[in-house]
């Protein structure tokens, strides 16, 4: 393990921040702390980095104690959300200061600085000033003054949290194949579950500064531990007393086993897919067909229904607490 | 219309309460020609409250700024208990009359205290000498660094701080290579006030001195004794040149001034 954090309470005053978290990073591994804001999840990556020191607990990085150790001697390349560019010093200037601290030649912070400013696209930039760059443009900046020590692991505040929805796209495909290319062992921040399930390797899903679950993305999508991971991870919606997936709901004109009678009360076409609203039982809930689904059932508001959870259906259904 | 008469009235008063007066000091320094003003300020008094008036400010801005660059890391970056308190003592020195100030160092390093004593007796002499000059002066110009330092402390955030310490840099080398740089103009803003402030300083200085001719006397008690002792020309040509050297300072500050501000 690259990372292993156990047992750390964190408290802000009176209020708890952080309350028994244990989390295991895997080396070389794409993680990423996800949950809603306030869940604690910018604490622990900056108890980490050294950046907040824990009430209790321990951090090792990579098989050491880092706990008491303090963030200059922890070895970590740490982003923030807002870039925390040294606006005095140029692109250039930027990404060597890791360099210059550890008092290397010249030469070799040319070689390397040159290096990692075209990993990052922003060779042309070098003599720019970081007011002189997009938000995009200095995110990379940023990661490349990161990347430049060699950091055992690297550590994202919601590195994409301050760009627009375009950029933070583009960025995010860019930031898992940057990833394949330097395999260094990441943990990113992030409020966005589809941005998590996208790019990262593992999930940690924090709230009220606990680990409600750690897992691959997909098994934290199809076998949520509770009903709070279910709806975080993606859609839900209720039926009999279940938390289900919408996409795994099942319509049909004809009664089926298991099938429950329904009323369709409105039909949305988003695109490729027909989100079909229904009144069950006196409960709102809906499901999400194909185009194609709902053109060979003819649905209508009004028209009763035969709704149940597709037996195919692999995401497990929770009873609704 | 309205703009009219504002600009009038905001020129009269500028020009009562400043222009005149001064254009009229500077006349009656210039009225003989360049001589006796270059005569008058070259006279071994002259010369030497120039001198003391250099001493003094120079030790009082460096303490000053030393002090000012501490005090607001310690606001900005730390929570302690007190720091309120701390936060409104820096400005005293702003709501407390000089003369009081003054007043206040007499009493507590004086021969008449335990402490004046003590100092005395161990060779060192603090009030009626140069030591208490350059403790009353940097009381007076306190808050001048803390107070432009502070705000653009605030606005740079601790973000890039603690950037640096992540890739490997001490406290000391990220303070400066990284928040030196960040506060610079704000602190060469506040460096000029407090210069012009301990240059232009007279009630402190002028108790704690006890304007001892020749030994204690800075610029601004030299003007005061010269006119008090009829020799109007050497009053005008030292006021003058203090007034020009504030001038300079001015301009100094519009220079340094953060871009945007009046």
């Amino acid at each position: 393990m690259a990372i292993e954090v156990r047992g750390v309470n964190k408290s802000f005053g009176s209020t708890p921040v952080l309350s028994d978290v244990s989390v295991d990073v895997r080396s070389g591994a794409l993680t990423a702390l996800l949950g809603p804001s306030g869940g604690g999840k910018s604490t622990l990556l900056r108890v980490i980095a050294g950046l907040e020191q824990p009430d209790s607990g321990t951090v090792r990085i990579s098989g050491v104690d880092a706990t008491r150790l303090s963030p200059q001697r922890r070895n970590v390349g740490f982003v923030f959300q807002h870039y925390a560019a040294f606006k005095h010093l140029t692109v250039f200037r930027n990404v060597a200061f890791g360099l210059e601290i550890r008092k290397r030649p010249g030469a070799e912070i040319r070689r390397r600085v040159r290096e990692l400013l075209e990993l990052v696209h922003l060779e042309q930039f070098a003599d720019r000033y970081p007011h002189q760059l997009s938000g995009g443009q200095r995110q990379r900046m940023a990661l490349a003054r990161a990347l430049a020590v060699e950091p055992e692991v690297l550590l994202l505040d919601e590195p994409f949290g301050a760009l627009d929805a375009q950029v933070r796209r583009e960025l995010r495909t860019w930031l898992r194949r940057l990833h394949d290319e330097v395999h260094v062992t990441t943990v990113f921040v992030t409020h966005d579950q589809e941005e998590a399930i996208e790019v990262a390797d593992d999930l940690v899903l924090l709230a009220d500064g606990r680990v409600k679950q750690a897992g691959r993305p997909h098994v934290l999508y199809d076998d949520p531990a509770d009903t709070f991971v279910m709806s975080f991870l993606g859609p839900v919606t209720r039926l009999d007393g279940q938390l289900v997936r919408p996409h795994d709901l099942e319509l049909s004109v004809d009664p089926v086993p298991a099938g429950v009678p329904a009323t369709v009360s409105r039909v949305v076409r988003l695109g490729f897919e027909v989100r079909v609203e229904l009144v069950v039982d006196g409960q709102e809930a809906y499901a999400q067909v194909t185009r194609r689904t709902a053109d060979r059932l003819g649905l209508d508001p009004g028209a009763p229904v035969y709704v149940r959870r597709s037996p195919e259906a692999r995401g497990a259904a929770v009873a609704a607490g | 219309m309205t703009r009219v008469a504002l600009r009038a009235v905001a020129l009269t008063y500028l020009a009562l309460l400043l222009v005149l007066p001064v254009g009229l000091i500077v006349w009656r320094t210039f009225g003989a020609g360049l001589g006796p003003f270059v005569d008058s300020l070259t006279t071994p008094s002259a010369l030497h409250a120039f001198g003391v008036t250099v001493v003094v400010a120079f030790w009082a801005v460096l303490a000053n700024t030393l002090f000012g660059v501490g005090v607001s890391l310690l606001l900005v970056r730390h929570s302690f208990p007190g720091k309120r308190l701390l936060g409104a003592f820096i400005d005293l020195p702003m709501a407390v009359s000089p003369v009081v100030v003054g007043l206040a160092l007499v009493l507590v390093y004086g021969v008449g205290s335990p402490l004046g004593r003590g100092l005395a007796s161990a060779g060192i002499q603090v009030i009626f000498s140069i030591p208490g000059m350059v403790l009353a002066t940097v009381f007076v110009a306190l808050p001048l660094v803390v107070r432009a330092v502070v705000p653009v402390l605030q606005e740079l955030g601790e973000d890039q701080e603690q950037a640096a310490h992540t890739l490997g840099a001490s406290r000391w080398q990220a303070f400066r290579r990284i928040t030196l740089p960040g506060i610079r103009g704000a602190l060469g803003y506040g460096v000029v006030l407090a210069i012009a402030r301990s240059l232009g300083e007279y009630g402190a200085v002028a108790v704690v001195s006890g304007r001892l001719v020749d030994r204690t006397q800075t610029m601004t008690l030299f003007v005061e004794e010269r006119f008090g002792n009829f020799d109007q020309q050497s009053a005008f040509s030292a006021a003058t040149a203090l007034a020009l050297i504030a001038i300079v300072i001015l301009l100094l500050t519009k220079v340094l001034r953060p871009k945007g501000a009046v």
